[in-house]
């Protein structure tokens, strides 16, 4: 059985790139700051902002997949599939702000001072 | 009454439109305004209240003056310093604002809102009333299925306003205030987490009013004729005072106020603050604690109903009165947001008592007991309900009990001889460092005494 | 235009004035309100495509616990203002503008392909606690398993790093 039902939910009248082009954007800014900016942390935030785009993305895609010709159970496996994937996004994001903060809290106890056009100690 | 249910219904069922809206909107409306209007009007009685029972706690009479009206014919109405409140609301608006020169301006501007935003956004899933019938057109809010986990969400929000606070007033007393009130609130946020969770996976949904409804059914499974409030369970009791302790710590409340110390910090994150921007963050403090007693009300307590009776299994085991188990039942239902509220003044009476009666904790006795005793507590909560749920299912309500007891006692077993386990080896690390300090042998401690009784002359 | 349709856009418009605010603003607590208030967006965004349990989490944990880190991170180390580059090629225009393009040029031609689909007719439980628990019990209960020993990881690891000597 494809997908013959009628789509259900609030998002009916929203097209699909919509929400893509403002992942599409987000990713980018996200991308942008984090080639542009100095201060590590901000670097950091950039990335999350990258993270959040991908996640944005993956939840389109799990709500909109008519057209694709995909069995209902196909259909309702790969709706679960977009979701969980942005929970282990989530997840990973979580352990690497741990991780990737106290970092910089090292870097700035051993050095004073933070920057990451400075921080070159590994290049000769 | 009759009428104005079916007109209720209708409205929410979008059968008609009232002041140009379609009815449910309408009433999406109502059902936010009520959830805002008594946290805005009654913050100022708990302030009174707080004043009150705290200055009687404390041997003194507080404020009882304001607000006796005289007659014309003389005879006085005293209100009790009812309106105390109000005057101080007057005075803080009306004095002049101080804003120093060096913060950071649009954060300083910004913070006092974002603190009191999570307490109006709180109860949005809370359901203050009975959630059927006529009552159930107006509380809660929105019915979502993830009413606990928005509780939560919005409470980890409330972290912003204090710590933008005293990052943008650019004064070191204020930050440290800011930095306190992050490290407390996500530290103490988990242990809350953790013990709501317990209480998710016995009911097996994360609804507010699939909560309320779980508490209706037959005490430990086994008395129909009392309700199964969380409270009573011995799961649910461990539950009730984690999330009690965390929620004091996420209000910081006294003994958890480390954020405003004033002996330490001057007034922590509102150092800086005057006049109406005090006072927001003074009001939303107040209506924080109000919500939060109302979740723990619903969740822990039984939400609306007065007594944790049920009058349907009342009235059949003592058929003879069955009349009277049925009007009070009818009362109780009629009075659910009266008992709703009523729950809530005594969780603000509890909170106050409490910060009449404990000495402020130490920053490290704080994280202590965030990390180390609740959190680990609240997991150990966890496991055995999971236990208990699965042995329920399995072997029936005895069986289950058997099972929670039985793995209560596992776990404490476990716990006790880790603890001396690591006490003895504690114990050895000090022995090995004190004999290497000391050379051969262990130096043993020999207690002197400093008045031997044969050459003192008096005895005490 | 329908309603939802002014919903998003309104929505958009604040996601991309938040992620400008992250990239652009010299401050890094602006730049950090201004991711929250980008997470919080998306929240809503999730909530319009009916995730939500996603949506919620995601104030959860990106709101309300990660933010909160880097806004501790930013006040204990007292990071103030940030000074541009100091090498004239690396200046922010040029080479923001350069990339920006090319990663959005690159995101258009993936975005053709696909704009004929339509919202499929997703199970009445799509986003909900429930599925999202039963599918990560069942299907994924071995990348759950990593993840958890992953998160493990990470707090092992920043009490290392945290340590006053390693």
């Amino acid at each position: 059985m494809t997908l013959a039902m009628a789509p259900t939910g609030i998002v009916n009248d929203v097209p699909i790139e919509w929400f893509l082009l403002l992942g599409a954007m987000l990713f980018a800014l996200g991308a942008v700051g984090v080639v542009v900016r100095r201060n590590p942390v901000t670097v950091f935030m950039c990335i999350e902002l990258m993270l959040n785009a991908v996640n944005l993305t993956f939840l389109t895609f799990a709500r909109y997949q008519n057209g694709w010709g995909l069995k209902y159970e196909n259909a309702q496996q790969a709706a679960m599939n977009g979701q969980m994937m942005v929970i282990f996004v989530m997840a990973v994001a979580a352990a690497e702000v741990a991780v990737g903060l106290g970092i910089i809290m090292a870097i700035f106890r051993a050095r004073r001072e933070v920057d990451v056009d400075d921080l070159s100690t590994l290049r000769n | 009454m009759e009428q104005v249910s079916a007109w209720l219904e209708g409205a929410s069922n979008n059968e008609f439109t009232v002041a140009g809206m379609p009815g449910s909107t309408f009433m999406a409306l109502v059902r936010v305004i009520l959830v805002i209007l008594p946290i805005l009007t009654l913050v100022p009685g708990i302030i009174w209240w707080e004043r009150r029972l705290l200055s009687w706690m404390q041997d003194r009479i507080g404020p009882n003056r304001s607000g006796t009206i005289t007659l014309p014919n003389g005879r006085q109405i005293r209100t009790f310093g009812l309106i105390q409140p109000l005057l101080d609301g007057v005075k803080l608006f009306l004095k002049e604002e101080i804003k120093p020169s060096a913060v950071d301006r649009l954060i300083y501007v910004i913070s006092p809102a974002l603190a009191l935003f999570p307490a109006f956004a709180l109860g949005a899933t809370l359901p203050w009333t009975p959630h059927t019938g006529f009552w159930g057109n107006f509380s809660p809010a929105a019915n979502i299925d993830i009413g606990i986990l928005w509780v939560l969400a919005i409470s980890s929000l409330g972290a912003y306003g204090i710590v933008l606070a005293g990052y943008s007033s650019n004064n070191k007393y204020s930050l440290m205030g800011g930095l306190r009130a992050s490290a407390q609130l996500i530290s103490y946020e988990l242990a809350m987490g953790v013990s709501l969770a317990c209480i998710a996976l016995a009911t097996g949904s994360l609804k507010m009013t699939d909560m309320v409804a779980e508490q209706e059914k037959a005490l430990w499974g086994v008395i129909p004729q009392v309700q199964n409030w969380f409270l009573f369970t011995p799961f649910g009791l461990l539950s009730a005072v984690i999330f009690l302790i965390a929620l004091v710590a996420e209000t910081n409340r006294a003994p958890f106020d480390l954020p405003e110390a004033e002996n330490e910090l001057i007034a922590g994150y509102h150092t800086e603050y005057s006049s109406m921007k005090f006072a927001v963050f003074f009001m939303g403090e107040y209506a924080a604690m109000f919500v939060f007693s109302g979740v723990f009300a619903a969740v822990f307590m039984g939400g609306y109903h007065f007594m944790p009776f049920n009058y349907d299994e009342l009235a059949v085991t003592f058929p003879s009165l069955s009349s009277f188990w049925y009007a009070l039942r009818d009362l109780n239902y009629w009075l659910g947001p009266a008992g709703f509220l009523v729950k809530q003044i005594f969780m603000l009476s509890f909170f106050i008592w409490l910060r009449a009666t404990l000495p402020r904790l130490r920053y490290d006795q704080l994280m202590n007991l965030g990390w180390k005793s609740l959190l680990p507590t609240a997991v150990a909560n966890f496991i055995i309900v999971g236990i208990w749920i699965v042995a329920t299912e399995m072997y029936g309500v005895l069986g289950g009990w058997v099972a929670f007891f039985g793995a209560v006692a596992l776990l404490a077993l476990l716990y006790f001889n880790l603890v001396s386990a690591s006490r003895k080896s504690r114990e050895a690390e000090q022995r090995q460092a004190i004999s290497l300090v000391d050379g051969t042998e262990r130096r043993s401690i020999t207690l002197v005494d400093p008045a031997p009784a044969s050459s003192s002359g008096k005895t005490v | 235009m329908t309603t939802n349709q002014i919903a998003f856009l309104a929505l958009a418009l604040l996601a991309l004035i938040g992620g400008g605010g992250v990239v652009f603003s010299q401050r890094p607590v602006r730049a950090a309100m201004c991711l929250v208030l980008n997470f919080l967006v998306l929240a809503a965004l999730y909530f319009m495509l009916g995730a939500q349990m996603l949506g919620i989490s995601q104030i959860m944990v990106y709101a309300g616990a990660i933010m909160v880190l880097f806004l501790f991170i930013v006040m204990m180390l007292r990071m103030d203002r940030e000074e541009p580059h100091k090498v004239w090629w690396t200046s922010a225009p040029v080479i923001g503008t350069v990339f920006g393009a090319l990663v959005l040029f690159i995101f258009a031609l993936g975005i053709r392909p696909v704009a004929e689909m339509k919202p499929g007719a997703v199970d009445p439980k799509f986003g909900t606690p429930q599925a999202i628990g039963m599918e990560m019990m069942t299907t994924y209960a071995w990348p759950f398993e990593v993840a958890s020993m992953l998160l493990l990881v990470g707090i092992v690891a920043s009490i290392i790093l945290a340590k006053r000597r390693i």
